[in-house]
């Protein structure tokens, strides 16, 4: 078996969480700030982070037309963030987003750090509900006709799912919230083996451990 | 939510702005030039630390309108600072919607034995620290991220790298202790018991660990990461650049300045790339030497 090549993007934001996430199972995130970063790599992740920095990193790192060729391509995991770069439109940006999803996405649709909240999600494709996290995340106000939801918030007390905060197109995947914030890891084994089709080890790395070091401490 | 979920929401958004740079902003206009030179964050300030050197007087929280100008000029997240113990002044910064407040030893204590409780706030803290006990005590308060203190408003780095220093090789001596012997170290460190545990455990602060205090260089910031940290605040660095030109040239150089600090923290183990980015800069902040600083006047030692 072969271990999988799985690259971060590291030039803002939470890629150590990623990297620690994907660690736990196995697979060596390896971060990508430059063009020759995404050489041989199997799959990619977009971190959570700022969009609109992260787009002028991109920009001055000379990282736009790699991560073009490479998101046409290779299996794509985004979250927060990254689901603003995947996205369609989501005014208002320094550059255009990579529009891989067929999807609007609203900036901080929830509102300020205040705002930022935990939510139960129902997702299928892992089994039923997973903890969301949501830190100043996008909203995605409409979903385009080559776009499967994957995840959706539960509304407050009512039985029925009712925002869509997961999304899937062929190989490229966008969330709104923070599975790499937890320690549960079945989204990211999920993108691995079920979307990317990789072999996941499933044999820690070594030293990795998952989640933010106080989300390890109590959960 | 539970404390845990808020604590969890809190830590996430110090995640988020790991590997940016944070710069000090006093008008809208410079959290505009800020946003454009890729600042992961601005801190909404009414006089940047080297000003309030210059000027003294007894430093506050910012004019809630001016925060407000700021909050509506901008979509990335907008910080502001409040006094140490002056809880009164985080309650209403929370109240404007501030990201994160900065209880800061910049501005002018409002306590000289406590900290604000900043466990019941839904807003996450940033405070400063100059050694790893410091630092646990604020974490302890319910800091949700921890700043070298350095010495804001000199220009001059020595500071903050001592107190990067001084945290980072205390962490690394903790993992070494044995059990039996945290007790002990806590005690020593004046520093919660459980979190001496952690700390001792993972080899690492349980939040974010940034660096601020007197970086005025691109090679300044890039040095602070390579000493571990995982973003910067830049205060005085970028805003006290050009004050003898035309304001049209100011904004240039100042953006400049905010473009290289920014390259250099994502680069900052590139020696090729900061050199470029060095090269032909805006002159920098002139700088003060500590040593010419009277004991008094030293903002690190504030902080309890």
């Amino acid at each position: 078996m072969r271990v999988p090549r799985v690259g971060v993007l590291a030039l803002q934001g939470d890629f150590a969480c990623h990297a620690a996430s994907l660690g736990a199972l196995g697979v060596d995130g390896r971060r990508v700030t430059r063009p020759q970063d995404l050489d041989g790599l199997d799959a990619l992740v977009l971190p959570g982070g700022e969009s609109t920095t992260m787009l002028r990193l991109i920009e001055g790192q000379r990282l736009r037309e790699p991560l073009e060729r490479f998101l046409s391509e290779k299996p794509v995991l985004g979250t927060c963030a990254g689901v603003i770069l995947l996205g369609g439109d989501s005014a208002p940006l320094p550059a255009p987003p990579f529009g891989v999803l067929d999807v609007s996405v609203e900036r901080n649709g929830y509102g300020r750090q205040i705002d930022s909240f935990c939510a139960e999600i129902e997702a299928k494709a892992v089994g039923g509900r997973f903890p969301g996290v949501f830190i100043r995340a996008p909203r995605i106000r409409r979903v385009g006709p080559s776009v499967e939801v994957v995840a959706w918030r539960r509304s407050d007390g009512a039985e029925e799912a009712s925002e869509p905060v997961g999304v899937r197109r062929g190989n490229t995947v966008g969330l709104t919230f923070h599975p790499e914030l937890t320690s549960d890891l079945r989204f990211h084994r999920w993108f691995l083996a079920e979307v990317a089709g990789l072999d996941v080890p499933e044999a820690p790395v070594s030293g990795a451990t998952t989640g933010t070091p106080a989300a390890r401490g109590r959960s | 939510m539970s404390t845990h979920e808020q604590f969890r929401l809190k830590v996430g958004l110090a995640e988020m702005l790991k590997g940016g740079v944070i710069m000090d902003v006093m008008t809208a206009d410079q959290a505009r030039i800020a946003e454009e030179g890729g600042a992961a964050a601005v801190m909404a300030l009414e006089r940047i630390p080297a000003r309030i050197r210059r000027e003294g007087g007894v430093a506050r929280m910012s004019d809630p309108r001016l925060i407000r100008e700021i909050e509506a000029a901008v979509s990335i997240p907008v910080m502001a600072k409040c006094r140490i113990g002056h809880t009164a002044e985080a309650q209403i910064l929370e109240t404007l919607g501030i990201d994160f407040i900065d209880e800061s030893e910049v501005l002018t204590p409002a306590d000289e034995e406590h900290h604000i409780d900043k466990h019941p706030f839904k807003v996450p803290f940033v405070c400063g620290c100059r050694e790893l006990g410091e630092a646990l005590r604020r974490i302890g308060e319910g800091a949700a991220m921890i700043r070298t203190k350095g010495e804001a408003g000199t220009g001059n780095v020595v500071e903050a790298v001592r107190h990067m220093r001084a945290v980072t090789r205390s962490i690394r001596l903790l993992s070494a202790l044995s059990e039996d012997e945290l007790m002990a170290e806590a005690k020593g460190l004046a520093a919660p018991y459980e979190l001496v545990k952690q700390v001792a455990r993972t080899g690492k602060l349980p939040v974010p660990n940034f660096a601020a205090g007197g970086v005025a260089t691109p090679a300044d910031a890039a040095l602070m990461m390579q000493l571990g940290a995982e973003a910067v605040f830049v205060g005085s660095g970028i805003f006290e650049v050009g004050l003898d030109l035309k304001p049209e040239e100011q904004r240039r150089e100042q953006l400049r300045m905010a473009q290289a600090m920014v390259k250099a923290v994502t680069n900052y183990n590139r020696p090729e790339v900061l050199t470029e980015i060095s090269e032909g800069l805006p002159k920098p902040m002139r700088g003060i030497t500590l040593e010419s600083i009277p004991e008094e006047q030293l903002l690190a030692k504030r902080g309890w």
